[in-house]
């Protein structure tokens, strides 16, 4: 999935994180990471913002995150939003029966 | 579908817009945690907080809890992508705005069906819960409640239905007083739970008991909260007397005696005991327990 734009989701609010994801044609996947729990977690939050990036497709993107502390659904959920306004597309809700209970 | 029982003495909402919101909502004493994609979500955030509310319930939800989904209105341009998320996300009810039809829910009920169906859950498996927020929604709350088998509860919003009157929202509560009565009946003709208004005053917490004292008297389930705070004081008073506890015993214990006699209608002190009232028995001994009360030689 091709990213037409930069997208801006999440604040900077705790338990929350900021994620600016734009385009980057043919330079490959860039991570900027800032955390509040880098030492403990900055590896889960960047396996998790790739995970989703693969789930989409998307092979090329720049992506600034300011992490206060969020869950990992909420970096997951927010990394979703932001590919979908990205790529502008809607979510297909369908991919969801594929993944297992 | 044989629905279960389940607690609805407290219902808070946690807004979609607010990761904090809903972690935290998880660790109080509600019985039903209403995420929400309504009216706390501005509306350039209802792509991160539909998101966001269905991972949260799908993968996360809370295990003591019933878990509601709030989406947004009927009409809106969010409705269908809401529906399509949060039937996925398998909460324990859909609650939908502003319900003033039982055809509106009858449309839901079939757009629920076919999402069910194509995501492999059990078609019929999710509930649905009818906010009634304006005078339109009074006045056919009979049918709303009987439009689905689906409909777990009616729940009365003051702000939007006072609005609709003209009227003014006051602490006395005497400008919503006919529209309890009407949704309370049309909540027992189908069986079904009924959820009183929000008292909206967070600071006057002796306002709040002397409203759920009315809430409880008139017999209602229970009430919608928007504060932590408010939250043990209703739960408070929705512990059921000795009185009902024994009675609730007493129905529960007829009910089994009928089944083991194959009686296809049993009776108490003249008065024929149907589903309803066997729920409603069940209801009584969860709430008792969920109150810390020991029934009949349980153990502690």
């Amino acid at each position: 999935m091709e990213l037409k734009q930069a997208a801006v989701v999440g604040t900077l609010e705790s338990s929350d994180l900021q994620i600016t994801l734009q385009p980057n044609e043919g330079c490959g996947i860039e991570i900027e990471l800032q955390s509040i729990v880098m030492a403990q977690f900055g590896e889960a939050i960047e396996e998790t913002i790739r995970t989703v990036l693969g789930e989409f497709g998307v092979t090329d993107a720049l992506v600034t995150v300011n992490d206060k502390g969020a869950l990992d659904r909420v970096i997951r959920s927010r990394m979703q939003a932001a590919v979908c306004r990205a790529a502008q597309v809607s979510y297909d809700w369908t991919r969801e029966d594929r993944h297992g209970a | 579908m044989e629905r279960k029982t389940a607690l609805k003495r407290t219902s808070l909402y946690a807004s979609g817009a607010s990761p904090a919101n809903m972690a935290q909502a998880v660790f109080y004493g509600e019985d039903c945690l209403v995420y929400d994609l309504e009216d706390s979500v501005p509306v350039t955030e209802k792509d991160t907080a539909r998101f966001l509310v269905y991972n949260t319930v799908r993968y996360h939800r809370p295990k003591d809890k019933y878990v509601v989904i709030r989406v947004n209105g009927l009409y809106s341009e969010f409705i269908e992508e809401d529906l399509e998320a949060a039937v996925r996300a398998r909460p324990d009810a859909i609650r939908l705005p502003k319900v003033e039809y039982a055809r509106e829910v009858e449309r839901i009920d079939r757009r629920i069906a076919e999402i069910e169906a194509a995501a492999g859950i059990e078609v019929g498996s999710t509930e649905i819960w009818c906010n009634i927020e304006s005078y339109l929604g009074v006045i056919n709350a009979m049918e709303i409640a009987k439009a689905s088998p689906r409909i777990a509860a009616l729940a009365l919003g003051a702000e939007d239905f006072t609005a609709s009157m003209k009227a003014q929202r006051t602490k006395k509560g005497w400008e919503v007083f006919h529209a309890r009565n009407m949704v309370l009946m049309a909540a027992r003709a189908a069986g079904v739970d009924a959820l009183d208004v929000v008292f909206s005053d967070i600071n006057d917490l002796e306002g709040l008991r002397e409203d759920t004292v009315l809430t409880k008297n008139l017999g209602f389930d229970g009430k919608t909260v928007i504060h932590p705070r408010q939250i043990d004081i209703v739960n408070s008073f929705f512990t059921p007397t000795q009185k009902e506890i024994e009675y609730a015993l007493r129905v529960l214990a007829v009910v089994e005696e009928g089944k083991r006699l194959k009686k296809g209608a049993v009776t108490l002190d003249g008065s024929m005991i149907d589903k309803p009232m066997e729920l409603r028995a069940l209801t009584t001994l969860e709430q008792a327990r969920a109150a810390g009360i020991r029934i009949g030689g349980e153990e502690g």
